[in-house]
Parts: structure tokens; C-alpha cells; sequence
């Protein structure tokens, strides 16, 4: 068996928006192993990316607890939150991004910068097949382009956990299938356990297993016995 | 305003930005404030004035004269646009006042036996005129009164043509023609040492043996009489009587430095609320262009559903008018009370029986127009770009970001630079205009700040040219008139008189071509050690035997150099009028003067070794008691204590200085404030997405406030040399428009002024950087990263 990266139990959210309160999560429980790649699916509103926010330390939950690598994220300060981003996760974001004023290079740059042990730019951006871009500031690059970029950011620190937040959401099918291929190579490669959540079923089938989200609870679970390649994927 | 959903809007957009809005408001107000204060203290000064000179009826024409018979007065009147006329007595005397034991001099101004002045009447604060059958009454000057906190009935004693009198105080009183009480060639009123004394005229008379006699006239002029006709006749008539030269009130010292104080205050009018407006204007561009921005998709929605340009267009000009308007309103209510203020410490000076205040609607209706004209030239083109924007294009987010590297890293530089200092530089070089403005616009707080720290290190360097180079004397001694030079002698055996030399003052109009002045030549003796004439570079001028040394400003006005002649018309003793060489320029902050060898004066006087005065260093030790034997010599005009004059100039000027140094700095920090928090506001809300990834990257607090507030940190300090650059010429230009022949105002400003300056506005940056920061603590991490910007 595989060693534990997040542990969540019980894990509820609450929303308090004045006179109603919205209930986001309703009690989770899941776990994510070393190496794995899971995909999160849900319809929108299902939970999926508040899972991910306070499994990414940038929200607080109402209830419950998650643990990185045994230690209790839901407890952590704000400052031990910010290190824990600093030092041992990778964002992906659905809309990239990246800071404008920056050259591809540099965004990465941004981050192997104040990184323990990164990974030299020109190499996370080699793993995403844009050396040749990495001069081109962000307004100069396509959609996908620039998502390539950010998983590039998101790996030169070499994180232990990849959190994507549909990142293929904003993207054409060609230039998605391109990025999801991204993810799939660094997730091989690396071997960074990858969370994806996305509304689309069909990325699914490249995931190791899917975690079904529905009104806040976890309504199934999928092992997948046979992985696609991510250039398999129709949708 | 009726609440409609644009209204509204309107409504809660201003009270989302009350930050950025109140700020603009604020330097809208400083503009305001100052603009108001300035010209409704001037105008309210002047209507003051006019309503004092016409209701006191301050006379046109003035002349002193050594003695005329009273039959002179009709031949007076009788020329052509004279309309009243008076003869008086006037004397300089010396007073020993009780409990106070310095030197004091006075002037005394006959008033006629009847009590009633036709012209310079005597307004009577306290008590009465002086009785003519009692010869030891006498009114006051009130400064005079207050100073030495006199009572009526009091009794000080008065050294009246060489003989000891005691006077009591009947009366307490100010006139037109002493509405600033300045003794001649004073720097500075000082209330302590020097007053204006009425008595009635048959006393002086007596005192003066001037029976059925006068030496000194004041007249006015029919409306549209011909004052110089009226000066020219006056000369003649009354030139065998000793005149020392008749002038209008252009040279009559309290009207000419209320006049000069009123060209001050129409310059200050000018250049600060334009300062204001124009950061004001700026600012509001900035915002306007930044909320119609980021309020395309609001625009594009309105326009779907039918709103025309003009609608769209007119509310957010309303935006701005609101702004404007809250500005006006609390920069008027601030001007009102300021000018009032200012009003109360001009009475310090000049003394009015009454002031009265007014603001002028025209006024108030000039600065409406102006703040909403510079308002609009700021905000049209943002305004006019949101109106006339096509809703489907509306609809589309705004074009991303184009960013290049900056100039120093295409040189290279590049790789010294980590990823936040290269986001900072971009930053500042992707809107070189704004950047610009910004820099402009903190550098002009600065040079607020410098400009009126300005006066007092001007003043500091003009008392230390003055007082420590030119002249070193402790004690000047004035003679009612001239005398021999073995006056020297007498003085030197004094005992604490530790050196004395003798100076030879001779009042005469200087001629030049068609351009005359009316001053005075001063004589200074061969070898003098207390008296230096300075050149530019404050060396000492050695005076030839022979010809004239002007002050530079002097030659400059009626047009002569070294090497010209100079037609010198004395207008003392004989009144010879003679040529002489001008030999060299002098530097002199204070006054215009003519300044020649003592022999060499005495010989164009054609008299022996005379003197006017003596002057002396003191041994402190034995200060009180040459002050009893100065006031006890007959020949002792009065005596005038170096020191003393300093001390009192500072005593005058130390609360205006310190109120508007108050004024300037919180204007300055008003400005600063302004401009870096809306600057950091507007690059909060560019920005906050871009801050908050970094964020969540892993970046901390202080490392995403290192790049936003770093960036104003690098405007605020690239302001602060331009802004000791604006503030140099900012005092340059105020010297300039200050400059005249009572004062020439050195541009000196001193490390401190440019340290203080810059500190206030570091200061302001910082808490305006402080602010922002606590809402860089707060960025909602999660909401930025869902939308799309």
C-alpha cells in the first residue's frame, strides 16, 4: 500500500452568508496517496472546490480534520499555511494565473525562487514543451500555452501534491488534451501525487481513481483498473 | 438628487471608494482652503483698509520739513487739487518707561488744540484726546499701550526737545497713517521700543518753540487731481523752509508695506490652490479612468438596456462633481476659518480699529469654477471614453496587460534583479505617465513643504548677513542732528563703551535718467570695523575716497552701473545737488542705500567732519547704565539695541512662522497622502489577482507588500530630489515676486528644510502605505482566483 499524503475526515464547510448559511461540505472522508492521481468530479456548487481550497491550506474548514503527511492542516496558522504552499504544494488554476509582468521563465522563476529544492526553470518548462517560449511574456502566449506554464510553475518546486482546479476548464478540446498531457507526464515522471477536479466525466478515465462529489458529501468512489492516456480522451 | 438606480449606483460606488474619494477631496479642500483663506484675507484686508483710510481720511501727500510759518498752509491749499490740508508738529523723542530699561523711542504727532484732525484722524480705542490746556497729556499708540500693558492715567517720562517731562496717558488710539508702526529703518515692528505718541499741538509747539509754526504737512488731493503736479508745487513752496522732500503714499511707510504684504498675498492666492488643483485633477483622472475601466461590463449592461452616451457620460461626471462639490464645500468652511486666522495675526501687525471680514461671493464663485474647470480637464477623457464605448465591446474584458522588460534589464542588468523587483520595475515603466504624474505630484508636496520652510532659513541668512557681516556694532546712536565728530569722543569715555565710531546719514533722492529713488546715503568712516559693505560674495567693499557705492538692486531699478554718474539731490541743509561716480555694487537683503566715505559725504555736503550718529560696542556689564546716560544726553535722538531688534523681529514673526509652517505641513502630508494612497488603491485593485496568486504560491504577506508598496516606496523616493528641485525654484520664483526695495528675500534653504520636507513626505507615504497594507492582509484568496479578470 501506498503512503498517506491527505487524510480528511469528517471534514464539513459552512458558509455564513448572513442569513443563510450554505453548507459546502457535509462530513468528507478520503484519503490520497503518494503518486496517485485522482480526479475530483461533481457538478458545480457539488463541494469540489472548497475540497480542494482547504486541502491546498487556503481555506479554513467549519469541522473535521485533514492531515498532510500526519500533520493537521485544519489546526495550522496562517503562517504555517503560507509555508505549507511555499514549500509543498503545486497549483494549477483554471484560469492560470500567471503575473503579466513576467516572461514564462520568470513565472516559474517566481517560484523556484523562494522553493527549498527546486527544480531550474528551464527544465520544469522543458517538462511541459515550451522551452522555446520561455520568453514570451503572458499576453504573447495562447490559453494553453499559458496553462502550461502554470503546471510548469506548479512543478519547479517539485511539490509533493499537484491541486489543479479545471484546468482545462477555460481550454479549446486540442489545447486541453495538450495540457492534461502535462499533468499525466509530471504525475509519471515525478511522481506527484495530482488531484484534478473538473465537471467533465470524461477526464476521468485517466485518474487513478474518482471521487464522485454530489451536495457536499462523497456520493462514490472508482478505481480505475485500466488508466487512458490522456490523448485517448474524446469529449 | 433623485434616487434613481443610477443614483444609487452612484451612491455606493462613492461610499465603496470612500477611501480614494476622501482623499481626493482632501487636496481638493487644501486648494480650496488656501485660495479662500488667501484672497478673502486680502480682500477683507483691503475693504478694511479703504473703509479705515476713508472714514480717518489717511492723507495723499506727505512732507517733512525743518520749520515754516503758518502762513504757508494757504499758499498750500490754494494749489490746484489740494482738498484739505494740515500743518502739524512731529518730533522723534526718547522715553524712560517705567520698569523697563532699554532703550525707547518714540514718535510724536501734533494733533490741532480742538482735538479735531481734518486729515489722519486718530481712531480712540480707550480714553480721550489730550486736553490743550493740560501740557502733560498724551494718547497712545495701542501697540505702544499693549506692550507695556499701560493703563490710563499711567505716567511715563519723555525727553521733549532736550528736556525731562512726565507724561500721563489720556487716551489709547491708532490712525491710517500708523497701521503698521515701524521705526524708520527698522526691520520688524517692535511694540516695546518704539510708539507713536499724540499731544496736542500748542504743547509741542511750545516744547518745540514752532509757535505760529509747523514741520510737517499732510494733505489730500481732490478726486482726479494730478499728485505729482501737487508733489512738484509742494516741493517748491516749501523748499526754503528745509523740506526733506515731499511724497505720496506710495512711499509712506505703513501704506507701502501694507501694499507690499497685499502683492504677497495675491502671489500665494496664485501659486498654491494651483499646486492643489492640479494634483487634484490628476488624481481624479487617475480613479476615473481606473472605475471606468473596470466598469465596462456595468457600462455595456446599461447600454444593452437603453441607456444613452449622454446618461452614461453624465453619471460619472456627477461622480466627479460629487467629489468637487464635498471639496468646495469643506474647503470653503476651512478657507473661511483660516482666512479669519490669518485675518487676526495680520491685526498682530497691521492695526486696524476693527476688522472686517468678508467673503466675497465672487470669490467663492471663482474657485467653484476653477476646481470644477481642472476637475472635468482631468476626468473628460475618461468620461467621454466610457460614454461613447460600444456595448458589445464593453462586454469583452479589457485587452490583457502588455508588458516589456524594462529599460535596465534590456542593458543587462537584468539577472540582479529577483522576480518581485522585475514585477516593480515593469510595473512602474508600463504607465510611464501615470509613474510621471505620480512622482510630480509627491515632488510638489515637497516643495510645499520646502517653500515655506524656505522663509524662515531666508530670514535666519538675511539677520546673520545683515546683523553679523555688514553690520557688528551693538548699539547704534542716532543725533536729533548732525553734529561734530568729537561726539565721538565724548561717547568713547562712557564707561562700558568699549568702541565707537561715528556714521553720517543724509537723506537724498538718487537720480539716474528718468528714473529717481528716495533714500537716504549713509557715510561710513575710512577703516570702519563695524560697518561692512558687502559684494555678492559677502566680501568686504573697500569705499574709495571719492564716489558712490549703490546697493544692487538699487543700480538695477534706475538703470546705473559702475563707472556712470550718478546725480545725487540732498535733500537736507543746503540741499546741494551734485554728480557722483558709482564705484561699486553692493549685496543688501534689507533697503536701497547709497553708501560713500564719511570725508568724502562731508565734502559733497560741503561741512566739516559732521556726524549723524554713533556707533558702539558695549561692554553688557555696564548696558543698563549707558542706557540712563544716553537717554540723560540732549544732543541723543534715540538708541537702538542690535540684539534687541533681532529678538523682537523673531518675537513678531515666530507664531506666523509657526502657523504657516503648521498650514504648509499638513497641506504637504495632504498632497503625499493623496497621491500614494490613491496610487496604492488603484494599483490594489490592477493588481489584487496578481497579489493574491502569489499568495497562494506560497508567498507571504510581507513578500506581495514588498511589491505593491515597494513600487510607491520607489516613487516616493524618486519625488523627493525632484521635489528639492521644484522647491528650489518654487522659492526662487517667490524671492522674485517678493523682491522689492524694502526686502530681497535670498534663495537660501537649508539642509533642515529639505530633511524636514522629505521626512513629512516619507511620513504621509508611509501611513498611506500602512493602510493599504492592512488590506494586502486581508485579499480574499479564494474569490480572486475563480474570476477571470
Amino acid at each position: 500500500m501506498n503512503k498517506t499524503v491527505f487524510s480528511v475526515q469528517n471534514l464539513t464547510k459552512i458558509y455564513d452568508m448572513g442569513e443563510v448559511q450554505v453548507h459546502a461540505l457535509r462530513g468528507v472522508d478520503m484519503e490520497l496517496y503518494e503518486g496517485e492521481m485522482v480526479v475530483l468530479l461533481g457538478p458545480s456548487g457539488s463541494g469540489k472546490s472548497t475540497l480542494l481550497n482547504i486541502l491546498g491550506g487556503l481555506d479554513t474548514a467549519t469541522d473535521g480534520i485533514v492531515s498532510y503527511r500526519g500533520k493537521e492542516l485544519t489546526r495550522a496558522t496562517d503562517q504555517e499555511l503560507t509555508e505549507y504552499r511555499r514549500y509543498h504544494v503545486g497549483f494549477v488554476f483554471q484560469f492560470y494565473n500567471l503575473i503579466p509582468s513576467l516572461t514564462a521563465w520568470e513565472n516559474v522563476a517566481v517560484v523556484t525562487e523562494i522553493a527549498d529544492h527546486p527544480m531550474a526553470p528551464e527544465k520544469a518548462l522543458a517538462m511541459v514543451d515550451l522551452s522555446d517560449r520561455k520568453d514570451h511574456f503572458p499576453s504573447q502566449l495562447s490559453g494553453g500555452e499559458q496553462q502550461r506554464v502554470a503546471i510548469a510553475r506548479a512543478i519547479s518546486k517539485n511539490p509533493e501534491v499537484l491541486l489543479c482546479d479545471e484546468p482545462t476548464g477555460a481550454l479549446d478540446f486540442k489545447t486541453g488534451i495538450l495540457v492534461l498531457e502535462a499533468l499525466d507526464r509530471v504525475n509519471r515522471e515525478l511522481g506527484t501525487a495530482t488531484v484534478i477536479i473538473t465537471h467533465n466525466a470524461d477526464i476521468a478515465a485517466m485518474a487513478d481513481r474518482v471521487i464522485s462529489l454530489r451536495n457536499g458529501i462523497i456520493a462514490d468512489v472508482n478505481v480505475n483498473e485500466k488508466k487512458k492516456p490522456p490523448s485517448e480522451l474524446r469529449w | 438628487m433623485p434616487m434613481t438606480p443610477l443614483n444609487t449606483k452612484l451612491t455606493r460606488d462613492l461610499w465603496r471608494m470612500k477611501g480614494q474619494v476622501l482623499a481626493i477631496v482632501i487636496v481638493i479642500l487644501c486648494g480650496i482652503a488656501t485660495f479662500i483663506m488667501f484672497m478673502s484675507n486680502m480682500d477683507s484686508l483691503t475693504i478694511t483698509r479703504d473703509k479705515f483710510y476713508r472714514e480717518y481720511v489717511f492723507a495723499d501727500v506727505f512732507a517733512n520739513l525743518k520749520r515754516a510759518p503758518e502762513s504757508i498752509k494757504e499758499r498750500i491749499a490754494a494749489i490746484p487739487g489740494v482738498a484739505l490740508v494740515e500743518t502739524r508738529i512731529t518730533a522723534g523723542v526718547k522715553l524712560a518707561v517705567p520698569r523697563f530699561e532699554e532703550p525707547v523711542t518714540a514718535q510724536i504727532i501734533s494733533l490741532p488744540d480742538n482735538g479735531k484732525p481734518l486729515i489722519n484722524k486718530v481712531f480712540i480705542r480707550k480714553g480721550r484726546l489730550p486736553d490743550a490746556e493740560k501740557d502733560d497729556e498724551v494718547m497712545v499708540g495701542d501697540t505702544f499701550a499693549e506692550a507695556h500693558g499701560f493703563a490710563l492715567g499711567d505716567r511715563f517720562g519723555a525727553v521733549i526737545n532736550g528736556k525731562w517731562k512726565q507724561l500721563t496717558i489720556v487716551g489709547v488710539g491708532l490712525s491710517p497713517e500708523y497701521v503698521l508702526q515701524l521705526r524708520p529703518g527698522a526691520i520688524s515692528p517692535d511694540y516695546k521700543r518704539y510708539g507713536i505718541l499724540w499731544m496736542t499741538k500748542s504743547t509741542l509747539a511750545t516744547a518745540y518753540d514752532m509757535k505760529g509754526a509747523f514741520n510737517d504737512v499732510v494733505l489730500t488731493c481732490a478726486p482726479h487731481a494730478n499728485e505729482n503736479d501737487i508733489i512738484r508745487q509742494l516741493d517748491n513752496i516749501l523748499d526754503r523752509y528745509g523740506s526733506f522732500g515731499s511724497y505720496d503714499r506710495n512711499d509712506q511707510m505703513s501704506h507701502r508695506f501694507l501694499n507690499e504684504e497685499f502683492r504677497g498675498l495675491e502671489n500665494f492666492s496664485f501659486i498654491f490652490p494651483t499646486i492643489f488643483i492640479a494634483v487634484a485633477a490628476f488624481l481624479l483622472n487617475v480613479v476615473i479612468s481606473r472605475t471606468v475601466n473596470t466598469q465596462r461590463e456595468q457600462v455595456a449592461v446599461l447600454k444593452a438596456f437603453g441607456y444613452g452616451n449622454i446618461k452614461i457620460g453624465w453619471h460619472y461626471f456627477k461622480f466627479v462633481l460629487v467629489i468637487v462639490l464635498l471639496g468646495i464645500a469643506g474647503g470653503t468652511a476651512l478657507g473661511a476659518w483660516l482666512g479669519k486666522l490669518l485675518g487676526d495675526l495680520y491685526m498682530e501687525f497691521y492695526r486696524f480699529p476693527y476688522l472686517i471680514f468678508r467673503l466675497d461671493i465672487k470669490i467663492f464663485f471663482a474657485a467653484v469654477v476653477i476646481s470644477l474647470a481642472a476637475a472635468l480637464a482631468g476626468t473628460i477623457q475618461s468620461i467621454r471614453a466610457a460614454a461613447k464605448l460600444p456595448p458589445a465591446e464593453a462586454m469583452r474584458p479589457e485587452q490583457p496587460a502588455k508588458y516589456r522588460k524594462a529599460f535596465f534589464e534590456r542593458i543587462g542588468l537584468a539577472r540582479f534583479l529577483s522576480q518581485p523587483a522585475r514585477i516593480i520595475a515593469r510595473n512602474l515603466q508600463r504607465k510611464p505617465l501615470r509613474t510621471l504624474l505620480s512622482i510630480i505630484g509627491i515632488a510638489f508636496a515637497c516643495a510645499t513643504m520646502i517653500s515655506s520652510g524656505f522663509f524662515k532659513d531666508a530670514v535666519d541668512y538675511m539677520v546673520h548677513v545683515q546683523f553679523s557681516l555688514a553690520q557688528r556694532e551693538d548699539m547704534k546712536v542716532t543725533f536729533i542732528e548732525p553734529t561734530s565728530h568729537n561726539a565721538v569722543y565724548a561717547l568713547k569715555g562712557v564707561r562700558g563703551i568699549e568702541h565707537a565710531e561715528g556714521y553720517r546719514s543724509v537723506p537724498a533722492r538718487l537720480r539716474f535718467g528718468h528714473r529717481s529713488y528716495k533714500t537716504a546715503i549713509e557715510g561710513i568712516e575710512r577703516g570702519s570695523t563695524l560697518q561692512y559693505i558687502l559684494d555678492e560674495n559677502l566680501k568686504p567693499i573697500y569705499i574709495p575716497p571719492s564716489g558712490i557705492v549703490l546697493t544692487d538692486y538699487l543700480a538695477e531699478y534706475l538703470g546705473i552701473g559702475p563707472g556712470d554718474m550718478l546725480t545725487v539731490e540732498v535733500l537736507e541743509g543746503e540741499r546741494p545737488v551734485r554728480q557722483v561716480p558709482v564705484v561699486a555694487l553692493a549685496k543688501q537683503y534689507m533697503g536701497l542705500m547709497g553708501y560713500m566715505d564719511t570725508a568724502a559725504l562731508n565734502h559733497l555736503m560741503r561741512e566739516g567732519n559732521a556726524i549723524s550718529g554713533v556707533s558702539v560696542v558695549v561692554d553688557p556689564l555696564y548696558k543698563k547704565d549707558i542706557y540712563k546716560k544716553l537717554i540723560q544726553m540732549p544732543r541723543v535722538a534715540g538708541a537702538v539695541v542690535i540684539k534687541d531688534e533681532i529678538r523682537s523681529f523673531y518675537d513678531t514673526q515666530a507664531e506666523a512662522m509657526l502657523i504657516f509652517t503648521f498650514i504648509a505641513t499638513l497641506m504637504a502630508g495632504a498632497i503625499t497622502f493623496g497621491v500614494v494612497y490613491n496610487s496604492a488603491r488603484i494599483a490594489l485593485s490592477e493588481r489584487s489577482r496578481e497579489l493574491s496568486s502569489l499568495r497562494v504560491l506560497g508567498y507571504t504577506r510581507g513578500e506581495i507588500s514588498y511589491i505593491l508598496l515597494g513600487e510607491l516606496a520607489l516613487i516616493t523616493l524618486a519625488a523627493i530630489p525632484v521635489g528639492f528641485l521644484i522647491g528650489r525654484v518654487l522659492c526662487i520664483y517667490i524671492a522674485r515676486m517678493a523682491a522689492s526695495d524694502i526686502f530681497r528675500i535670498p534663495v537660501v534653504i537649508e539642509p533642515a528644510t529639505y530633511s524636514l520636507a522629505a521626512a513629512v513626505v516619507v511620513a504621509s507615504a508611509a501611513i498611506s502605505g500602512l493602510i493599504v497594507r492592512h488590506r494586502l492582509d486581508h485579499l480574499d484568496l479564494i474569490e480572486v482566483l475563480k474570476a477571470r479578470e
